[in-house]
């Protein structure tokens, strides 16, 4: 029996293409919004958590002034102090690698080329904090470090810009007016968390940057990555504790410098896009609900318009079961038909539109699985109740149906 | 047995509605139908015919009185029950012919033993075979559009044929086609009637058709006023 309906549900399919087409387009648009919506939502969520993760896990960054700003009015709170990193690598447990960073930004110069890039004066911990590797050459000395030489370390953004297709490693360009020599290049990072060019860099000796470029021992920042063996609380808390005493601040005072986790930034950031995908999605399966009504809509008109044809069947002898499962079977075909159709859709509107959003395209099958189902679901509860007025009919009745 | 009547009516009734628009179309009806026999069924507007056609079609049941088709009472039976008699033993012919539109004359034909649960090759076979008896087997993928009034009547023939059918029920079959056609659908039933022994019953308003039967009943104001032997008994 189940053979038979199928084939006339397929025939009936068949012979009214147009219907068929309208009933299933519904689903069709329904499905592939969902996918393609929460497909990209997923690749934006995955983009966002890379560029973070960018920044280094479990590093800690100290900076002074209250927040992300420098604090309202009042004196503008000290900057460090070579002395703080000392103390911070001697006293604080859990502390895998402490780097002080003095940031400066100039004119580089090297042949025919310049360009305006940033400088950032730190020591070697800075790449050891960071993880971040080099792609050739060396990093500082301690001897350098300790005297402030003139080397650098430069990134792939300055070394394209600056060097075009020479190798870098020895040679010497001009950086605000000091000559320095080139030690190493950075492996490129690309994009940064808030969207900055991560590679438009020079690195120098923190020493050399503060003598030639901002004439002063400051540090705006540190960066104090933690060992994974350390709860990061922990060490944040003993962070602070020192920082306070150092920095003379009476009990109850608030703080004049902040301790950021950068763990804490990705996991704010993962958390809205996760939002961001869940609302989009959520508009999505209206669209997919719309669609489902529409085929009961169509599903509906189609038994009116086949009364005539739901009285031949009986009368030449279907058991009203036999209408029943003919009506839902078209149904069902449609919306999985719709389904599918759906799913590729959004599978190629998916890798279409992901590079021009730059997110990755992440195929999540249960996504997929789950629209499919659901629409599938929609036929079989959307195709039953007109399914079943059909085959409540009266033979006569529906014979004599104009 | 085999003199049984393969049809029997005792006492039938059927009232349309209920309260003080209800309407007795048939007020008592007593026939008796032979196996083989042909009978035309005549009477003026109103008077039960077609009333009477559905219920011994197994379409419609009885208000009160006793149907019994095949030894079955039918008036005991439900939805199913009934359809699957009429699936078994039955063959419909309307006026208005009923054929499923886009559809094919040869698939129209297998609708029935699709639903018999024939496999493809026996539903090929049997189809082209009616048509066939009919004459269309050349016009056997025209859809009824494509086809005249009387070739569409006589796929319809075809599809209530198909089973082989103990009874063949045809209300006004050739009401919508002119007389030529007519005549053509009468010699069809009459050579259905005697070469494959199915028992016809037809619904006529027209003596020249009625003159093909050999039994006549005639119907007045929901009862059976009389009962003559055609012309060709
Ligand atoms: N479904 C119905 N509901 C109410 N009344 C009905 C219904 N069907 C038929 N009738 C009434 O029952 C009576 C008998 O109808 P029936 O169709 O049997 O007549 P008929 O002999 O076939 O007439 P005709 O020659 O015009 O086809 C008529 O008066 C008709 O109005
Ligand atoms: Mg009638």
């Amino acid at each position: 029996m189940l053979g038979t309906t199928v084939t006339l549900a397929f025939r009936a399919i068949m012979r009214h293409k147009l219907r068929s087409f309208l009933t299933t387009l519904g689903i069709i648009i329904g499905v592939a919004a969902v996918i393609t919506m929460t497909t990209l939502g997923n690749g934006a969520t995955a983009a966002v958590r890379e560029q973070i993760s960018s920044l280094g896990a479990n590093i800690l960054q100290l900076r002074p002034g209250q927040g992300f700003g420098r604090g309202g009015g009042g004196p503008r709170p000290p900057d460090f102090k070579p002395e703080d990193v000392t103390a911070i690598a001697q006293q604080i447990t859990g502390v895998r690698a402490v780097a002080p960073q003095a940031q400066s930004s100039g004119q580089a110069i090297y042949e025919g080329n310049n360009w305006n890039t940033t400088v950032n004066g730190t020591t070697a911990s800075y790449f050891e904090a960071q993880q971040w590797a080099l792609e050739s050459g060396r990093l500082f000395m301690p001897e350098e470090e300790e005297a402030g030489k003139p080397v650098c370390i430069i990134g792939g953004t300055l070394r394209r810009n600056l060097f075009r297709q020479e190798d870098p490693v020895g040679k010497r360009f001009r950086i605000k007016g000091v000559s320095c020599q080139v030690i190493g290049l950075l492996a490129t990072r690309g994009q940064g968390g808030f969207g900055q060019d991560q590679d438009d860099v020079v690195v120098m000796p923190i020493k050399f940057v503060q003598r030639r470029f901002t004439g002063n021992r400051d540090i705006g920042l540190i960066m104090v990555a933690v060992d994974d063996a350390y709860e990061t609380a922990t060490v944040q808390a003993s962070l602070e504790d020192l920082m306070r005493e150092r920095r003379r601040i009476k009990p109850g005072d608030a703080d004049n410098f902040n301790v950021f986790d950068t763990k804490q930034i990705s996991d704010t950031l993962t958390g809205t896009t996760t939002i961001l995908t869940q609302i989009v999605g959520a508009v999505a399966a209206i669209s997919l609900l719309v669609g489902g009504i529409g085929i009961m809509n169509i599903m509906l008109v189609s038994v009116t318009e086949r009364t005539r044809e739901i009285g031949i069947r009986l009368a030449i002898g279907a058991v009203a079961n036999e209408v029943l499962l003919q009506f839902l079977v078209e149904a069902v075909v449609l919306s999985c038909l719709g389904g599918l159709i759906g799913m590729f859709l959004a599978l190629i509107a998916s890798i279409a539109i992901a590079p021009l959003m730059q997110v990755p395209f992440i195929f999540d099958w249960q996504i997929n699985l789950l629209a499919v189902v659901f629409s599938a679901a929609i036929g079989v509860i959307f195709g039953y109740f007109p399914a079943r007025r059909a085959a409540s009919l009266n033979p006569i009745d529906a014979l004599r149906h104009e | 047995m085999a003199n049984d009547p393969i049809i029997r009516l005792r006492g039938v009734t059927k009232t349309y509605g209920s309260g003080p628009t209800a309407f007795q179309a048939l007020k008592g009806v007593d026939l008796e139908i032979e196996r083989g026999d042909f009978v035309a069924v005549m009477g003026p507007s109103g008077s039960g015919k077609s009333t009477t056609m559905n219920i011994l079609g197994c379409l419609d049941v009885p208000t009160s009185g006793e149907f019994r088709f095949h030894g079955h009472h039918v008036e005991r039976l439900d939805r199913d029950q009934r359809a699957l008699l009429r699936r078994k033993y039955l063959g419909f012919v309307f006026q208005g012919f009923n054929l499923l539109s886009r559809t094919t004359a040869l698939e129209n034909v297998e609708l029935p033993l699709l639903y018999r649960g024939e496999d493809r090759q026996t539903r090929h076979a049997s189809g082209l075979a009616a048509l066939d008896k009919v004459g269309l087997k050349p016009w056997w993928d025209h859809t009824p559009a494509e086809l005249s009034g009387g070739q569409q009547q006589r796929v319809a023939i075809a599809r209530a044929i198909v089973t082989n059918p103990d009874v063949l029920l045809a209300d006004e079959p050739t009401g919508n086609l002119d007389s030529e056609r007519s005549i053509e659908i009468m010699e069809l039933l009459t050579d259905l009637n005697r070469n494959s022994g199915i028992t016809v019953l037809m619904v006529t308003h027209e003596a020249d058709m009625a003159a093909f039967a050999r039994t006549i009943v005639h119907f007045k104001d929901g009862l059976v006023e009389s009962i003559e032997k055609g012309a060709r008994s």
